[in-house]
C-alpha cells in the first residue's frame, strides 16, 4: 500500500514542480561537479555564510525534536501515524499560502497545523465508528488529503498574482532557505517538546508500554497520547521548510528504528535517537550546500538511512554481520568438539591403550573424506588441542598420528560426558527410550554449561555408565593426561 | 484514608456495550474485605470487561461502581491492576526493574522520578516473585511465566489494597502458578481484596473464597462452598442465554440501520 502512495505522489511532484524548474535543477547538478569539495568544506564549517549558520542549527534542533518524539512514537507502533501527520498538512500549506498570498510562516503554520490534527481525528473516527482498521484508515487520509493538497497547489502555480517563490521548498525541503521567523519556530518548538518529554518522561514511559495500566493509576493515559500527538503535528510542520512534507516522516522514523536496534532501554534510544537525528540532519544540509542548494530532505533521510544500514549490518545486539561472526564461532566450535569426542570413542575402543589417532580412523569415525579430516586436525593443532610428532628433518613422519595435548584431553573427555549424562537424563527423568537419545544428546552437548552438568550429575546421583553401557568420562579423567 | 468498615467494591447495576453492543447487564455487587475471589464464566462472558469498566478503562453505559466508597479516580492509588500479559509488547525498550518500578509511579508526585526507597520496594517485590536476579534482563528475553511474574511485582510495588488480576494463570507453567496462589493467599492473610478474572473450573474451588459467576450478567456471586454447584455452573456455562442475546443482537441493527426515533 505504501509503496502505491510512493509511486504516485512522486509524479504529481515531477508534474508540477519540475516542469518549470526543470532547467534549473539540470544546471544546479552540473555544479556539483565542478564544485571545490575542500573548498566547501571548510566554508561550510566555519559558519561563514549566515545561511549555513541557519541550516546547521535548524537541522541539529530537528534532529533532536524529531529523535525524541520519533522514538516514542516508534515504540506505540505509530510509525505510520508521522507519515499520515506529515502528508495531511498539506492542504494546510496550501490554504495558508491564499490565505496571505505570501509565504508567511505564520499563516502556514497555523493552517498546517489544523489540517495535520483534522487529518490524525479523521483517521481515529473512522476508525472507531467504521470497522475500517487503523491502516486501511491512516491509508485513506494520508492520500486523500495529499491529493487536495497538490491540486491546490497546482491551481496556485497557475494564479497570475502572489509571490511564490520558494513554495516548492516545502515538497524536499530547503534548510539553507530558512528565514529568522521558521528558525525561532523550530526553537521554540524543540524545546517545548525536549521540555514536555524530560519532565514527563514517567508518564510517556507508562503509557506507551502499558496504556490500561496507567490510566489504572490514574494517570489521564489519552491526554498524553494527545499531547504527543499534538507535539509531532507541531514538529512535522515546523520541519517541513527544512526536510520536506514527503520525507519528514523518515526522520521521525529512521533515527528512533536506528538506536531501537542499538539498545534496549528507553532514555538511552533517546538520546541516541536525537544524537543520530542531529548527524543526519547536518549531513543532508551539507550535501545540499555542497550540490548548490539541492533539496535537504533526500539527502538528510539518505543520511539517516545510512546510520540505520550501518547499525543494521554492524550493530552489536542485532547486526547482521556480529551475528553472522557468532554463528561462525559458534559453529567452528562445535565441529573442533566432535574432532574431539571422535577422537576419545576411537580410543575408547582399545580401551585407552594406544594413544596415537590416525587420520584415516578419524575420517572413519566423524565420516569425513580425507581432505575434510585434515582441515578438522588443523583446527585442533590450531588450539593447541593436538600434536602430530615430526622426525628429526622436521618432516611429517610417513604413518603419521595425533596425539591429544592435556586440554585437549580433558575437553574430549568433557564432551563426551555431557552427551552421555544428557542421554542418561533423558531415558531416566523424561522416560525416553534409549535408543531415541543420541541425536538430542549431538546438540545438547555443545551448549550444556558447567552449572547444568553439575546439575544433571546431582539430579542423576554422579552416575557411571551410560544410557547405552559405556562409562561416563568421571572428573578423575577430565585430570588424566595423556 | 477512609473509615475501617468501607467496602473495597461496590458495583450498581453496572451496564457495558462495545459498539452499542450490550456485553454486560446490570451488574450488582458488594465485594467485603479480605476476601479472594474468582470471577468465572464462559469465553465472551464479559469477565475482562467487568473488570475493565470498574477502573474506567472501558467506560459503563449506566451504573455506577464505588472503591472503598469513592470514586475510582480518587482511589485509584488504593487500587492495584495485572493486566493481561498480551496486552503489551514485550519488545518494548525497558528492563524488569523498569516494569516494576511503574507500579511506583501512582505514588511519585507529578515530574519525579522513582527514588531509592522506590527501588528498595521494587526490589522486594521483585524477590517475592523469585525474579530478583532479573531485575536488569530486557523484558523480551523473559518466558511466560516470568512474564507474568513481573508483572505481579509490579503490582506488589504499588502497595494497594484491592487487586484487580486479569487472568494472571492463563500461559504459565505449573511453578509460576503454584507461586502466583501463594502469593495472593497471603495478601488476602493481610487483608486485602483480591479479584482475579480465572477460567479454569477446576482449580477454582480450592483458589478462591468467593465466586462471582458470570455470563453477561451476573449469575451469581457468593461463598465459593455456597455458589460452586452443579446448578449454578450449569446456569452460568451451559446453553447460551438466547433471548439476551438475541435482543441484544436487534437493538445493534436498530441502532445502525433504522433511527430509533422515527
Amino acid at each position: 500500500m505504501k509503496t502505491l502512495h510512493g509511486n504516485w505522489k512522486y509524479f504529481c511532484w515531477i508534474g508540477f514542480v519540475f516542469v518549470p524548474g526543470g532547467d534549473v535543477f539540470a544546471a544546479k547538478i552540473a555544479e556539483l561537479s565542478n564544485t571545490q569539495i575542500g573548498e566547501q568544506l571548510v566554508r561550510f564549517f566555519s559558519l561563514r555564510d549566515p545561511s549555513v549558520r541557519y541550516a546547521i542549527i535548524a537541522s541539529l534542533l530537528l534532529g533532536t525534536c524529531c529523535g525524541l518524539l520519533g522514538s516514542f512514537i516508534v515504540v506505540r507502533k505509530l510509525a505510520l501515524m508521522g507519515d499520515t501527520l506529515s502528508h495531511a498538512v498539506l492542504p494546510g500549506v496550501a490554504l495558508g499560502f491564499l490565505w496571505t498570498m505570501t509565504k508567511n510562516p505564520m499563516a502556514i503554520f497555523i493552517g498546517a497545523t489544523i489540517a495535520g490534527l483534522v487529518g490524525t481525528v479523521v483517521v481515529h473516527w473512522i476508525h472507531t465508528t467504521t470497522h475500517i482498521k487503523e491502516d486501511s484508515a491512516m491509508g485513506l487520509v494520508l492520500s486523500g488529503f495529499y491529493a487536495i493538497g497538490i491540486c491546490i497547489f497546482t491551481m496556485i502555480q497557475h494564479l497570475p498574482t502572489g509571490n511564490k517563490a520558494g513554495l516548492d521548498k516545502f515538497m524536499f525541503g530547503q534548510a539553507a532557505a530558512l528565514s529568522t521567523i521558521d528558525l525561532i519556530m523550530i526553537a521554540v518548538i524543540t524545546t517545548i517538546s525536549t521540555l514536555l518529554i524530560l519532565l514527563f518522561y514517567k508518564e510517556f514511559l507508562v503509557t506507551s508500554f502499558d496504556y490500561g495500566f496507567a490510566n489504572s493509576i490514574g494517570m489521564p493515559a489519552r491526554f498524553f497520547h494527545y499531547l504527543l500527538m499534538l507535539l509531532l503535528a507541531f514538529s512535522v510542520v515546523v520541519a517541513l521548510q527544512a526536510v520536506g512534507i514527503v520525507l519528514v516522516s523518515a526522520m521521525l522514523i529512521t533515527p528512533a528504528t536506528t538506536a531501537y536496534l542499538l539498545t534496549d532501554r528507553m532514555h538511552r534510544m533517546l538520546i541516541y535517537s536525537s544524537l543520530f537525528g542531529m548527524l543526519a540532519g547536518v549531513s543532508g544540509a551539507f550535501f545540499s550546500y555542497l550540490g548548490n542548494s539541492l533539496p535537504t530532505g533526500p539527502f538528510m533521510v539518505v543520511a539517516a538511512s545510512g546510520l540505520f544500514t550501518i547499525a543494521l549490518l554492524f550493530g552489536n545486539r542485532h547486526g547482521i554481520i556480529p551475528r553472522w561472526f557468532r554463528h561462525a564461532d559458534r559453529t567452528r566450535r562445535i565441529q573442533i568438539e566432535n574432532t574431539l569426542k571422535a577422537v576419545y570413542q576411537i580410543r575408547e575402543r582399545t580401551q585407552f591403550k594406544e594413544d596415537g589417532v590416525s587420520l584415516q580412523q578419524l575420517g572413519g569415525q566423524r565420516n569425513l573424506p580425507l581432505v575434510e579430516t585434515a582441515k578438522e586436525v588443523k583446527k585442533l593443532l590450531k588450539e593447541r588441542y593436538a600434536t602430530i610428532p615430526k622426525d628429526k628433518g622436521g618432516h611429517f613422519q610417513q604413518n603419521l598420528k595425533l596425539y591429544l595435548t592435556p586440554s585437549g584431553w580433558e575437553n574430549a573427555c568433557r564432551i563426551v560426558r555431557n552427551h552421555r549424562l544428557w542421554e542418561l537424563y533423558l531415558t531416566e527423568s523424561a522416560h525416553y527410550q534409549p535408543d531415541h537419545v543420541h541425536d538430542d544428546a549431538e546438540e545438547i552437548e555443545h551448549v550444556l554449561g558447567e552449572e547444568t552438568v553439575r546439575q544433571l550429575e546431582r539430579n542423576l546421583n554422579f552416575p557411571i555408565f551410560d544410557p547405552h553401557g559405556k562409562p561416563i568420562p568421571s572428573i578423575i579423567d577430565l585430570g588424566e593426561s595423556v | 484514608m477512609s473509615p475501617e468498615n468501607s467496602i473495597p467494591l461496590e458495583i450498581h447495576d453496572l451496564t457495558v456495550a462495545y459498539h452499542k453492543k450490550p456485553v454486560l447487564y446490570g451488574v450488582d455487587m458488594e465485594v467485603p474485605a479480605g476476601k479472594l475471589v474468582g470471577i468465572i464464566g464462559p469465553n465472551g462472558a464479559g469477565k475482562s470487561t467487568l473488570i475493565k469498566s470498574i477502573m474506567g478503562l472501558v467506560p459503563p453505559s449506566s451504573g455506577w461502581v464505588k472503591i472503598f466508597g469513592e470514586t475510582y479516580r480518587k482511589n485509584a492509588k488504593r487500587v492495584g491492576y495485572v493486566p493481561q500479559r498480551e496486552s503489551v509488547d514485550w519488545d518494548f525498550p525497558v528492563n524488569v526493574m523498569d516494569v516494576v518500578l511503574m507500579g511506583r509511579f501512582g505514588h511519585i508526585g507529578l515530574f519525579k522520578r522513582p527514588g531509592r526507597k522506590d527501588r528498595e520496594i521494587a526490589m522486594a517485590c521483585l524477590e517475592k516473585v523469585h525474579m530478583a536476579p532479573y531485575a536488569k534482563r530486557q523484558i523480551s528475553n523473559l518466558s511466560g511465566g516470568q512474564q507474568q511474574r513481573v508483572f505481579l511485582a509490579r503490582a506488589l510495588a504499588q502497595e494497594s489494597d484491592l487487586y484487580f488480576l486479569d487472568e494472571p494463570f492463563a500461559g504459565v507453567d505449573a511453578a509460576t502458578e503454584s507461586a502466583i496462589i501463594e502469593i495472593l493467599t497471603e495478601l488476602r492473610d493481610r487483608g486485602k481484596t483480591l479479584l482475579v478474572v480465572h477460567h479454569d473450573l477446576t482449580t477454582a474451588k480450592s483458589y478462591f473464597d468467593m465466586l462471582l459467576l458470570l455470563n453477561m450478567r451476573k449469575v451469581n456471586f457468593g461463598p465459593t462452598e455456597k455458589v460452586y454447584t452443579y446448578d449454578k455452573l450449569q446456569k452460568t456455562y451451559g446453553g447460551r442465554l438466547t433471548i439476551l442475546s438475541e435482543i441484544a443482537e436487534t437493538r445493534t441493527k436498530q441502532s445502525s440501520d433504522i433511527p430509533l426515533e422515527k
